[in-house]
């Protein structure tokens, strides 16, 4: 399977996802923001970081980048596109997710484990992950989700939020909020569930002397279903 | 152009002898750039006037070190291809009167030092002191310090693995903010910033220069007073994108062999940037200030050289590269300039709008820079305190134990290592919160450990003692992670050196460190000098912060706190004498402020090290952490909180009572876990090596310390030890 990850200047998990898409199995190439075409790939990865710095809103120049018409384009013909943390941001500013990522409700930023549960596993990138709660990491400053009430309605309606930040044993409520999201939101799809944006980042969680291996079970799984 | 006297010598922090001695020097009165440029090289932060003296006793040898002090930073070899840069640096003044981008700043500032060398930095840690907790800045101080280092690290995408914090009110009007960073580099690919060839392009790149930071390095070199809220306009601004950029552009130029030497502008800008390169080369510089990038209108040569702009670079290249290179930093999108070049005159020699508007031997700046023998006072060991019977009588040990874990220089700083981002890199194996943090080396089985320590409350009772203990401290934190200690970087943080009490606080931790460098086969590779560090006459407490810096061969061997399975042994290595003066137990419970603090023996330190080492290296350890703040029961504690697991303490066996025995701070301790299946093995291993233990009792499987007939909750324990700080900064 090949893969392509998109470097913006200030991207930071740029080499993060790279080792961990090579470490299971996808042939993975760096892009450069100021590249117009994508190579051949099954799967475009947005990465984190501070594209552009963030000094606008986050994502905001990113998502006007060069490359990001290709990615669109990539996207609209169903191809798969994952944006994790800055990804994300990316994502809404695009408009190929709804939606914003504002502030931290402590604005702080906030760098720990989480647990997510995984709500809708009928999609290429949770489909047959036996677990139904995932541990993984978050670092951010901008991750907590807001939508209109509309926008929100469709989501539900449509099985499309992705993650929600949870405890350990999957319940989902305001103490396992860690950034005030909008109903734990952590991570959405769009309806056609080719595209998903999330702020944890499996790719920091991909041996057990890290911060734990549920990533490793994510990238597997995805590797898998591409197959 | 205003025209130079003494007065306005003075206003530039020069002393009335030293404007003396330029004019000497230079036959003539120098013109106002001119005095610019000699301020700035002959402060207190450029020259090292009062320290160097002293600095040159300090023990910088060792097999493993690449290079020593008077480079951008430290380099030591960790096998294979690969070397760790690193250093530590203080931006004391600056965070003082604007806290988020002083530290934010300071961390960029630190982090170009180690990148200018050829490495990418791999991991960052900081050692920051606030005043008393009920002072009325300390929290927004805390709070805009934190966030200014997080705020530049995270945007890098560099790992804050580790630090330290303390409050006391010695720093209530100085408070300290030191940064250190680490950096991976090939061996053979180091950077060093000696210029060599005539005619050799000199390159600008990075930001845009502008008025911000005109005369830092100075402020950094004089006494703060009422005013200082004015001075806020000289502390600079970061921009930790540019930083990034600049890191990538950098690196990848670095990749081929263009560049003959390579110095970032820090303190005193492009003025000791451009000396420095000369200095080192035994070369003259020319530059043509005009084609500088400037980022404000008619700004004036004198601003150009002084100014503290951020994120800039000065680079000699090789002949005919400059093409190459303009193309890489084009791509990177920062200026690029060609703005002089290195010539055998043995001069700076500047130009303005094709005017001639310095001409300074080089000699004069750096070479002939004053420096100074001043006097200092030798402090006296206090008397050891006699403390009563009845001091005990009234006191519990639960009690106590919640009083010191909850204390601010004990409690858990959660609070503030969650805000920085400790896991990118995906290399951080050991986390903020331990002894020490460990990253690996990417793509091997090595993991380099590094930890920031200091102990100002030794320092200031003893200044020698309090030099050795910290560094003996910092190769403990490093061991009980399963490092092997290598080398070390300093930042000494003191008062004003112009005060007989300061300057011997200063010369005698300097001689306390470097006589258990030196013991332990642990050399200092850099570091730097922060005095001055006085507000209104109340000097800080003397505070050497050392950042230490081991190798582990094989990752998967670290250790980490937390006790591990119930029914293992626990054994406390080195012996208990009970000494309590100067611990934070005898200045929180009992109120005494006096004593000496706790005695160094470097024979036992090293002798209880290098056996834990050997016992480590045999996989006998289970779970290790060094006895420090607080004693045997406070480690004890933190290794319950952690591993959720509870003790039962066996009864003592010693003279000295229970408190003396569980809250003294005696050193060269370390309290380990052992299966018993392999306790006999330990025990034999220590006594072969003459390493005094005792054993202290047993894990358990529920959560409760025990200590004959109190049960003390791990759960309660834990909330005290976690809350403190959230609820102050709530």
């Amino acid at each position: 399977m090949k893969s392509a990850v998109i470097i913006f200047p200030g991207s930071n998990c740029d080499r993060d996802m790279d080792v961990a898409l090579k470490k299971f199995g996808f042939k993975n190439e760096m892009v450069w923001h100021d590249d117009e075409q994508l190579p051949k790939s099954d799967l475009i990865v947005l990465p984190g970081g501070f594209s552009y710095g963030d000094y606008l809103r986050c994502g905001s120049i990113a998502g006007k980048s060069k490359i990001i018409k290709s990615v669109i384009d990539f996207a609209k013909k169903g191809g798969l596109v994952l944006g994790i943390c800055n990804g994300f941001q990316i994502l809404t500013e695009t408009g190929l997710l709804p939606g914003v990522l504002q502030q931290n409700k402590n604005i702080e930023f906030i760098c720990k484990n989480v647990f997510v549960k995984v709500n809708n596993k009928n999609n290429k990138y949770f489909n047959s992950i036996d677990k139904d709660v995932l541990e993984l990491h978050i670092a951010h400053n901008e991750g907590n989700y807001f939508c209109s009430g509309d926008e929100l309605k469709m989501l539900e309606d449509n099985n499309l939020i992705a993650v929600s930040y949870c405890n350990e044993k999957g319940e989902v409520n305001e103490n396992s909020n860690p950034n005030g999201a909008l109903q734990n939101i952590a991570g959405i799809f769009n309806k056609e569930k080719n595209i998903l944006g999330m702020m944890p980042h499996p790719e920091r969680m991909i041996d057990k002397f890290l911060s734990g291996e549920d990533g490793s079970i994510f990238f597997k799984n995805l590797l898998n279903n591409l197959k | 152009m205003t025209t130079v006297n003494e007065q306005i010598a003075i206003d530039h922090g020069l002393k009335k002898d030293e404007f003396k001695k330029i004019c000497d020097l230079m036959k003539r009165t120098p013109n106002l750039t001119e005095l610019g440029i000699f301020s700035a090289m002959w402060n207190e932060h450029c020259s090292y006037k009062s320290s160097r003296k002293h600095l040159k006793n300090l023990h910088t040898q060792g097999k493993r070190v690449i290079q020593g002090p008077g480079e951008n930073a430290g380099v030591i070899d960790v096998d294979d291809e690969d070397a760790i840069v690193f250093k530590i640096e203080s931006h004391n003044h600056p965070s003082f009167i604007e806290p988020y981008q002083g530290a934010a700043t300071g961390v960029g500032g630190i982090m170009r030092d180690v990148f200018t060398m050829g490495a990418r930095p791999i991991a960052n840690l900081n050692s920051i002191h606030f005043g008393s907790t009920q002072h009325k800045k300390t929290k927004n101080l805390l709070r805009g310090v934190v966030k200014g280092i997080g705020g530049y690290g995270n945007c890098i995408g560099v790992p804050t693995i580790g630090g330290q914090t303390c409050f006391d009110e010695s720093y209530n009007g100085n408070i300290l903010v030191n940064a250190m960073t680490l950096g991976l580099v090939n061996k053979k690919k180091i950077f060093y910033s000696k210029a060599a060839g005539i005619g050799k392009p000199v390159i600008y790149v990075g930001s845009k220069t502008g008025r911000d930071g005109i005369h830092g390095a100075s402020m950094a070199s004089a006494v703060f007073d009422d005013k200082i809220e004015e001075k806020k306009p000289t502390v600079q601004v970061g921009d930790p994108f540019t930083e990034k950029l600049l890191l990538e552009a950098c690196l990848e130029l670095m990749a081929d062999d263009s560049i003959i030497s390579i110095q970032d502008m820090g303190a005193a800008g492009l003025t000791s940037s451009s000396i420095e390169m000369a200095s080192k080369g035994k070369l003259g510089i020319e530059l043509d200030l005009s084609k500088v990038p400037c980022r404000e209108e008619k700004m004036t040569p004198y601003e150009i050289m002084l100014s503290e702009s951020q994120e800039r670079m000065l680079i000699v290249l090789e002949n005919g590269k400059e093409e190459n290179a303009k193309k890489i930093f084009d791509k990177w999108d920062l200026d690029f300039a060609v703005i002089g070049k290195t010539t055998n005159s043995k001069k700076i020699e500047l130009y303005f709008d094709s005017k001639k508007v310095a001409d300074i031997p080089i000699d004069f700046l750096a070479e002939d820079a004053p420096e100074y023998d001043r006097k200092w006072k030798k402090t006296k060991l206090p008397q050891k305190i006699r403390f009563k019977k009845e001091n005990f009588k009234s006191l519990k040990i639960n009690n106590c134990l919640i009083k010191l874990l909850s204390n601010p220089n004990i409690c858990e700083k959660k609070w503030i290592w969650n805000q920085y981002d400790h896991t990118v890199m995906g290399d951080t194996i050991q986390k903020p919160g331990g002894d020490a943090g460990v990253v690996r080396i990417h793509g091997t089985e090595k993991a380099v450990a590094a930890s920031v320590d200091s102990s100002a409350t030794y320092c200031f009772a003893h200044p020698l003692t309090g030099g050795k203990q910290v560094v003996c401290e910092s190769w403990r934190n490093l061991i009980s992670v399963g490092a092997e200690p290598i080398a070390i970087t300093n930042c000494l943080n003191f008062g004003n050196p112009e005060k007989e009490k300061n300057m011997g606080e200063f010369v005698e931790c300097v001689q306390g460190i470097s006589e258990a460098c030196k013991y332990l086969d642990f050399p200092v590779v850099s570091g730097n000098v922060s005095f001055y560090n006085e507000t209104k006459d109340k000097g800080i407490k003397p505070t050497p912060s050392i950042g230490g810096v081991g190798l582990l061969k094989n990752y998967k061997n670290m250790l980490t706190m937390e006790l591990k399975n119930e029914g293992d042994v626990i054994l406390v290595i080195g012996k208990t004498e009970g000494h309590l003066d100067q611990s934070v137990f005898a200045r929180n419970v009992l109120n005494e402020k006096k004593g000496p603090p706790p005695e160094i023996n470097l024979f036992n330190e090293k002798n209880n090290g290098s056996t834990v080492m050997k016992l480590i290296k045999e996989k006998l350890i289970l779970s290790c952490r060094d006895v420090s703040l607080g004693g045997i029961l406070i480690a004890i504690a933190k290794m319950c909180i952690k591993g959720k697991k509870g003790v039962k303490l066996n009864k003592l066996k010693s003279l000295i009572n229970k408190f003396e025995f569980f809250f003294s701070e005696d050193q060269g301790r370390y309290i380990i876990e052992v299966s018993k299946k392999n306790l006999k093995k330990v025990e034999n291993i220590l006594k072969e090596n003459s390493v005094h233990f005792d054993n202290l009792g047993e894990v358990q499987k529920d959560n409760y310390i025990n200590i004959d007939d109190d049960k003390i909750s791990v759960d309660e324990l834990s909330k005290h030890n976690k809350n403190w700080l959230m609820e102050y900064m709530a």
